[in-house]
């Protein structure tokens, strides 16, 4: 029977794609290392600030892991948080980890927690790129509710590989935000299928944003997150690589710049039935569609 | 005096006048009967007359949102004094029409959107409410007493003869147009296009008086839609309690859900937890329901023998077309519903009803009434009543009124099982369980003859909570009723105020029954227990032919 | 926030030694940490709540589940942001059954 990887719980994520019983937990919640903050707001906290990191094994091999509870304050990220998910890249670099995996569902800042939050997660960034540029693969996995938005939609894009399902969503800014800032006729962000036509899976995955798309199970998120971590090959960011991204960037904008609807985009990625998409089977989706999306170099 | 001198067809010579005048006013822009959107104006001025009684077709679903908009515009020093008659005070035009002068008072069954806004129109003394009805109730006043004169009606379309197309959204149309159609009075319908030929004829051309394409469709909300994704645990386990403690208990076969979360995850345990009690065939067969999304599973997995609507669900339609054994289904391929004939299937038909509340007393009085919001009753009342006039019997309806009468020196009689089902506390740690409703102050407030009650207390046979279920029928003292609701009201005052030794006794005879009296076992109370557990699963589970309103998708 | 503390003698069920969390601190839900405390010879719970003024609900909760249970040398620790007693309850008794699950 599949589990939904969108229901489950972050603790109930992180023990179904890692080696049954090869997780052990980092601080745990007995350990009681809480929010400073949240006290004073006389707002609750959680015993593990919304994250759960620790060690385990997947497919056999040693890693660090990572989930952020969507529930906790839509996971965003406060000072504790942010702190657990950089000492654990830096762990995953002493220990020679053979990957970080980050099941990441969060909208990004914990503005609660002001300044302490942003300095967070900017420092989440320069440590995913550190243990990249230190032979560690990252590899981020999307398919909460609340989607991966905000500073960690950035730091998403900065690991070698997003796995997506298509009720995950990847951006910087949330849809109601867009909305307020350029009007309803730029974005409805009630319209939901819209929405997901823009930030969901599917999308990022024709559009190079993310490079593997499973359905909404724990089975298929494991079974992709396995696969790219034996696959992963020279990690670090090199001039070229930058380069050739810069390079897609450019030549996504000019082409696809004045689009008004992505259905638009699938279309002239050569995608026949654009509007068979959304309802199409992870895998039916992949077989027909790897071979026009655009191919973002990770 | 001689009888010869009175007048016998007044009403249909002031109807004539009012058809000459608009003739008139509307020259040969008027084409038979229909009448084009730009005049909609001349042409109301022309039809009304200062205090008619007027209908304006406001459903739970369908608006006519065009005619509705016309009328609140025109100029009250032409058209006052109306006597406004909705099944559903839905658009703020629908109290506009007071504010400005054109109407000055109203009866009606239910106002969702404007509770709010109505209930201080009724406080600032800006309406005079004749009084609250439920659907079928109202429906049946349109020939007694509140037949209304002019009708502006909805429909899907007309071809030029002005012959209606309603389709599935037919809802209270026929209702309201026979009514006016008959008595002399003038219906004005607006369609969304104007064919050649319909697909069927759902109110015939001899009933309207006039027909006009509104410039934009009209608007249907989807009210029966529920995601499986927002439905607890606890409504799970509730679910399990329903189905096994009242659905097998009675053999429920024909019934009625209140809209809600509470009856979806009934709908959504049907195929796998009533499944593996042996049920399917069992209860369930034959439903007064609108199409909701969440019963698909249940149609899939054969429980399901066959529906009658109220109205549509926006979304449904290729779904309904594709399974015409269960649904009621035209000539054309399309469903019709139909309040008036649902309700009354509701009413007579149905062995059980089954709904959530806000809150009940001590009696078991139900009540969705709260302070500063007049929302009205809709169709519930009729569901969740004893059908006293009743005659055929069914195993369910017997057993109810057996044990209703156990013991006492009656004639034996049924009784329709009438479900209320409620956490204890609802948002916001509110009591579901009151000493007093809060229907008392809102009567008083809005100066109303009688507290506002949905479900009286005498119809409610069972209360069912996380707590367990209480069977009202089986109290044999208003003492013992008190009791067995306070014995299910869990921590809120009531619950604690119980008489424990009362309480343990009522469950030993089985008059209160726990999840575990029933044989549930508490931990397969999750969401894998629902066959669908997302918008998406109710898609796939329909083959694809399930189209969900945008707000309803994250995909 | 509020805070709670309720202190439960003369049980008798033990629990395994490693703690165990079960909930989420979302809206209407709960996280309940459960942890052996040998020596301590009760059942103590804390509860932190958003939610003012429910000391009489809560505390009839307590006693309802420290009768369901007994638990001795236990320390429960609650942070609770408006979940109804029905969802208290039923966290509790999963937090229970993961102390109980694999074998006391």
């Amino acid at each position: 029977m599949s589990t939904s990887y969108l229901e489950a719980s972050a603790r109930e994520r992180i023990l179904a794609v890692l080696d049954a019983g090869s997780f052990s937990e980092l601080l745990p919640p007995a350990q009681r290392v809480v929010s400073p903050h949240l006290g004073q707001l006389d707002a609750p906290v959680s015993f593990d600030d919304g994250v759960i990191i620790g060690e385990g094994r997947l497919g056999g091999k040693a890693v660090m892991a990572a989930a952020q509870e969507g529930g906790f304050m839509g996971g965003a990220v406060g000072e504790v948080h942010g702190a657990k998910l950089v000492g654990l890249l830096q762990r995953a670099i002493r220990k020679q980890a053979a990957g970080v995996i980050l099941l990441l569902e969060t909208g990004g800042v914990r503005l609660h927690e002001a300044n302490a939050g942003l300095i967070a997660v900017s420092e989440v960034m320069r440590a995913v790129l550190e243990a990249r540029a230190a032979g560690i693969p990252v590899i981020v996995l999307v398919g909460g509710a609340n989607g991966c938005f905000g500073g960690m939609g950035i730091v998403a894009r900065c690991a070698n590989t997003v796995i997506m399902s298509e009720e995950g969503r990847l951006a910087m800014s949330g849809p109601e935000v867009i909305e307020t800032a350029n009007g309803v006729e730029e974005f409805d962000s009630r319209d939901r299928a819209l929405v997901w036509r823009t930030t969901g899976g599917k999308h990022r995955y024709l559009i190079g944003d993310c490079q593997t798309l499973v359905n909404d199970d724990t089975d298929a998120f494991r079974t992709a997150a396995i696969a790219a971590l034996a696959q992963s090959g020279p990690t670090a960011l090199s001039l070229a690589a930058l380069e050739a991204e810069q390079d897609m960037l450019r030549r996504r904008i000019a082409d696809f710049g004045q689009a008004d609807d992505p259905m638009e985009i699938w279309a002239a990625l050569g995608i026949v039935k654009p509007q068979a998409v959304p309802m199409l089977e992870a895998e039916t989706f992949t077989a027909m569609t790897e071979r026009h999306r655009i191919q973002g170099t990770a | 005096m001689s009888g010869s001198e009175r007048v016998w067809n007044a009403r249909q010579k002031n109807r004539e006048q009012r058809l000459a005048r608009a003739a008139q006013a509307l020259d040969d822009k008027l084409q038979g009967k229909i009448a084009p959107a730009a005049q909609l104006a001349d042409l109301l001025y022309a039809v009304l007359e200062p205090g008619d009684r007027v209908c304006v077709e406001g459903n739970n679903q369908k608006q006519a949102d065009f005619l509705a908009k016309g009328l609140a515009s025109l100029d009250p020093a032409r058209v006052h004094g109306l006597h406004m008659l909705f099944s559903v005070l839905a658009l703020p035009e629908h109290l506009d029409v007071f504010e400005k002068g054109i109407a000055d008072r109203l009866d009606f069954s239910f106002s969702g959107p404007q509770a709010g806004r109505l209930a201080k129109l009724a406080a600032a003394g800006k309406l005079n409410i004749g009084a609250i009805h439920t659907y079928l109730e109202l429906f049946g006043r349109y020939f007694i007493d509140l037949t209304p004169r002019v009708a502006l009606v909805a429909a899907q379309a007309a071809d030029r003869h002005g012959n209606l197309y309603t389709g599935p959204n037919t809802e209270d149309t026929p209702a309201i147009a026979e009514a006016t159609a008959f008595s002399g009075g003038i219906v004005i319908a607006q369609v969304n296009e104007i064919v050649d030929v319909l697909p069927r004829v759902d109110i015939p051309a001899d009933w309207v008086g006039f027909a006009i394409q509104a410039p934009t469709p009209h608007y249907i909300e989807p009210l029966f839609t529920r995601d499986p994704a927002q439905i607890s645990e606890i409504q799970v386990l509730m679910a399990m309690m329903a189905i096994k403690g009242i659905y097998a208990e009675y053999g429920v076969q024909r019934l009625n859900h209140g809209i809600g979360f509470d009856t979806a995850a009934i709908e959504l345990i049907l195929p796998t937890y009533a499944e593996s009690l042996g049920l399917r065939g069992k209860i369930c067969k034959h439903w007064a329901l609108n199409p909701h999304p969440a019963l698909i599973p249940a149609i899939e997995a054969g429980f399901v023998e066959s529906i009658h609507s109220f109205g549509s669900e926006l979304g449904m339609e290729e779904y309904i077309r594709a399974r015409p054994d269960v649904f009621f289904i035209g000539p054309d391929g399309s469903m019709r519903s139909n309040r008036a004939f649902s309700q009354t299937a509701g009413h007579y038909g149905c062995d059980m009803f089954i709904g959530s509340t806000l809150q009940i007393d001590l009696q078991g009085n139900s009540s969705t009434a709260t302070l500063g919001r007049i929302a009205g009753f809709g169709g519930a009342p009729n569901m969740g009543a004893d059908a006293r006039g009743r005659r055929h019997a069914s195993e369910a309806w017997l057993k109810a009124g057996a044990q209703a009468r156990a013991g006492k020196n009656t004639i034996p009689r049924g009784q329709k099982l009438v479900v209320q089902t409620v956490e204890t506390f609802r948002e916001h740690m509110q009591p579901a369980f009151v000493d007093k409703l809060d229907a008392w102050q809102l009567a008083e407030q809005a100066r109303m003859p009688i507290p506002p009650v949905m479900i009286y207390g005498d119809d409610v046979t069972h209360i069912l909570t996380e707590e367990g279920i209480a069977n009202l029928l089986l109290c044999r003292t208003d003492e013992e009723r008190e009791q067995a609701i306070r014995g299910v009201a869990g921590y809120t005052a009531v619950g604690l105020g119980r008489d424990k030794r009362m309480v343990e006794n009522l469950r030993d005879r089985g008059v209160i029954r726990r999840a575990e009296d029933l044989g549930i076992d508490k931990r397969l109370a999750t969401r894998d227990l629902l066959a669908a557990k997302n918008m998406k699963d109710l898609v796939r589970a329909s083959g694809g032919l399930y189209n969900p309103p945008k707000r309803f998708r994250n995909w | 926030m509020e805070t709670l503390n309720y202190r439960f003698a003369n049980g008798s069920r033990r629990i395994k030694p490693a703690p165990e969390l079960v909930g989420v601190v979302s809206s209407g839900n709960l996280e309940v940490l459960i942890e052996d405390a040998p020596g301590s010879g009760a059942c103590a719970i804390e509860i932190k709540t958003a939610a003012r003024g429910f000391g009489a609900i809560w505390e009839a909760v307590m006693q309802d589940f420290f009768q369901r249970w007994q638990l001795a040398d236990t320390r429960i620790s609650i942070n609770d942001m408006g979940a109804t007693p029905a969802v208290v309850s039923l966290r509790l008794d999963q937090a229970v059954a993961a102390m109980t699950e694999g074998g006391q």
